[in-house]
């Protein structure tokens, strides 16, 4: 079977097609094009407008640089939720035509748990903790008694919100977290911030009013942004190390956006190491919002058995990860 | 060096058995993390210990039964504490009879209301982290507690102690009625706003299953 899965949940509007392999996914292509603002932050409408425009040329891409033709595609699966309302309306448009015209079924999936579907289908984990942390979402996920349970998340704004947020505010351009990083590799002097972590949740605005006191006061970007990292950063390997302990979990998967950062994986392979279990990355392309995890996703879930009618596919800005209904796991 | 023997390894301590001036003690030791810094780490750990010692210290005043502190060595983030001997609330539960059960679970709510009376969250309310001894209910592990006026937090604590109940209790479905029982009749400050934020936080989608 092959799938074709878009996603267009927020700034990204991506096209990939997987097919299953071995029990594994291969990825045969997976087109991402980001919606950059010129200034500021994400304006949702923009961003519809931005994967409108997109849609058309990333489907061609994808599907040319898988080397099939779309006659070849036996399903469509896109993100229903959660998300931007305008985004996901536009992929979910996108979605429904191409499933009509093709006349192949189609899936609307959960953009949080294909995040940790697609980890399960590109390394060895089997089980994990999914540490997730995106722009929007910073939520520690994990799968017990029949559905996929939030074990703790961000009480205010996501790991990824409080970066480029910090980013916008000292002339950094979107999106922050990449350029964070480099400066924090220059940074040496630890500056004390907020650690707001209660029980298996977090929070992150204090940081940022903190951390923008210390650029008034002097202290120099590197230092702050060092200070930003290691901080925000220590919060989310607790909070999935006391899940871990909790659910007695031993593998821990790292998703979304900011789980790219080289420190973030570092400090997460370090607590896994002496707990003595396993962390798992899947690539960069698969980490952050991409098509490939959608399709991926709808293969999951239509061997499962579920399938959607037209009227099904309307998109859900709120769909909750614990609203999953779970048919392809047990336990 | 004295005896020590682990007991239990959490997410962030060692429980340790151990002897104290020939008491037989526990020891609480909020260990090391290398994948943070060593200002973050040594910021959480002794910080944590002091509060949590605090905490405690403050559950006593407020007529709650706790582990008596020995010693509290924030340096290293170690609680010497009493061994408090006995069976865990979760255990006990299930060979009780009725009349029994429903006596310790009123006493569990009027301990709760006694913690909350003084502002006090416990923060981890399950029936792991109560022990039955000689009659008397012992609250242990305040590591996630707090001193807090909220009553979304009043909510929160006991909204996981009626969890604890219905995951591990399930054939006594009635455990958090009586629990409540107790708790509504020594508490001071409202026990209808507390029970209404109970509801609300039911009602929020995280929590539903």
């Amino acid at each position: 079977m092959i799938a074709l899965g878009i996603e267009g949940t927020a700034h990204s509007l991506g096209v990939g097609i997987v097919t299953k392999e071995n029990g594994k996914c291969r990825v045969l292509s997976n087109v991402i094009k980001m919606h950059r603002p010129a200034e500021g932050g994400i304006h949702p409408r923009e961003a519809a407008n931005h994967h409108a425009e997109q849609a058309p040329l990333v489907l061609a891409e994808a599907v040319e640089k898988a080397g099939i033709s779309l006659s070849e595609v036996d399903l469509v699966s896109f993100s229903q939720g959660p998300g931007l309302g305008p985004c996901l309306r536009t992929a979910a448009t996108a979605a429904r035509a191409l499933a009509v015209s093709l006349g192949k079924p189609i899936i609307g999936v959960n953009h949080c748990v294909a995040h940790i579907e697609i980890g399960c289908g590109v390394t060895d984990c089997t089980d994990p903790i999914l540490l997730y942390a995106s722009g929007a979402n910073t939520q520690i996920i994990a799968f017990t008694n029949g559905k996929y349970r939030v074990f703790g998340e961000t009480l205010d704004i996501g790991i990824g919100n409080c970066l480029d947020k910090f980013a916008r505010d000292h002339g950094i351009p979107f999106p922050g977290g990449p350029e964070i990083e480099k400066l924090a590799r220059a940074g040496r002097k630890y500056l004390e911030l907020p650690y707001s972590v209660k029980g298996m949740d977090l929070a992150f605005s204090g940081i940022l009013s903190s951390a923008a006191q210390y650029i008034k006061r002097g202290e120099t970007v590197e230092d702050v942004c060092y200070s930003i990292q290691e901080t925000t950063f220590a919060m989310l390997t607790e909070v999935a190390e006391r899940a871990m302990a909790h659910t007695e979990k031993n593998e821990i998967l790292l998703g979304g956006g900011v789980a790219c950062n080289a420190r973030l994986q570092e400090m997460v392979n370090i607590m896994a190491r002496e707990r003595g279990a396993q962390a798992y990355v899947p690539p960069k392309p698969l980490c952050v919002d991409n098509g490939a995890m959608i399709g991926w996703m709808g293969i999951v879930m239509h061997e499962a058995g579920v399938r959607m009618s037209l009227a099904e596919t309307t998109v859900n800005q709120r769909y909750r990860t614990d609203d999953v209904h779970v048919t392809w796991r047990s336990g | 060096m004295q005896h020590e023997k682990l007991i239990r390894r959490g997410a962030e301590a060692e429980i340790l058995l151990s002897d104290y001036m020939g008491r037989p003690v526990v020891l609480k030791r909020r260990v090391r993390k290398s994948y943070r810094t060593e200002e973050i780490d040594f910021r959480l750990r002794s910080y944590r210990t002091r509060d949590e010692a605090k905490l405690l210290h403050e559950a006593r005043r407020a007529g709650v039964n706790v582990p008596v502190i020995y010693d509290v060595d924030v340096q290293n983030g170690q609680i010497t504490m009493e061994y408090v001997e006995g069976k865990r609330v979760k255990d006990a539960l299930h060979s009780m009879a009725r009349a029994e059960m429903e006596a310790l679970c009123m006493e569990v709510g009027r301990s709760v209301a006694r913690l909350h009376n003084a502002n006090l969250i416990h923060g981890d309310l399950t029936t792991s982290n109560m022990i039955l001894s000689d009659g008397k209910v012992v609250f242990i592990d305040f590591g996630l507690g707090a001193k807090t006026e909220s009553v979304e937090d009043r909510g929160v604590d006991l909204h996981v102690l009626m969890e604890a109940f219905e995951s591990t209790h399930s054939e006594r479905p009635d455990c958090f009625e009586n629990a409540w029982r107790g708790y509504e009749d020594i508490c001071w400050h409202g026990a209808a706003a507390v029970r209404q934020k109970i509801d609300d936080i039911i009602r929020r989608g995280r929590y539903r299953s």
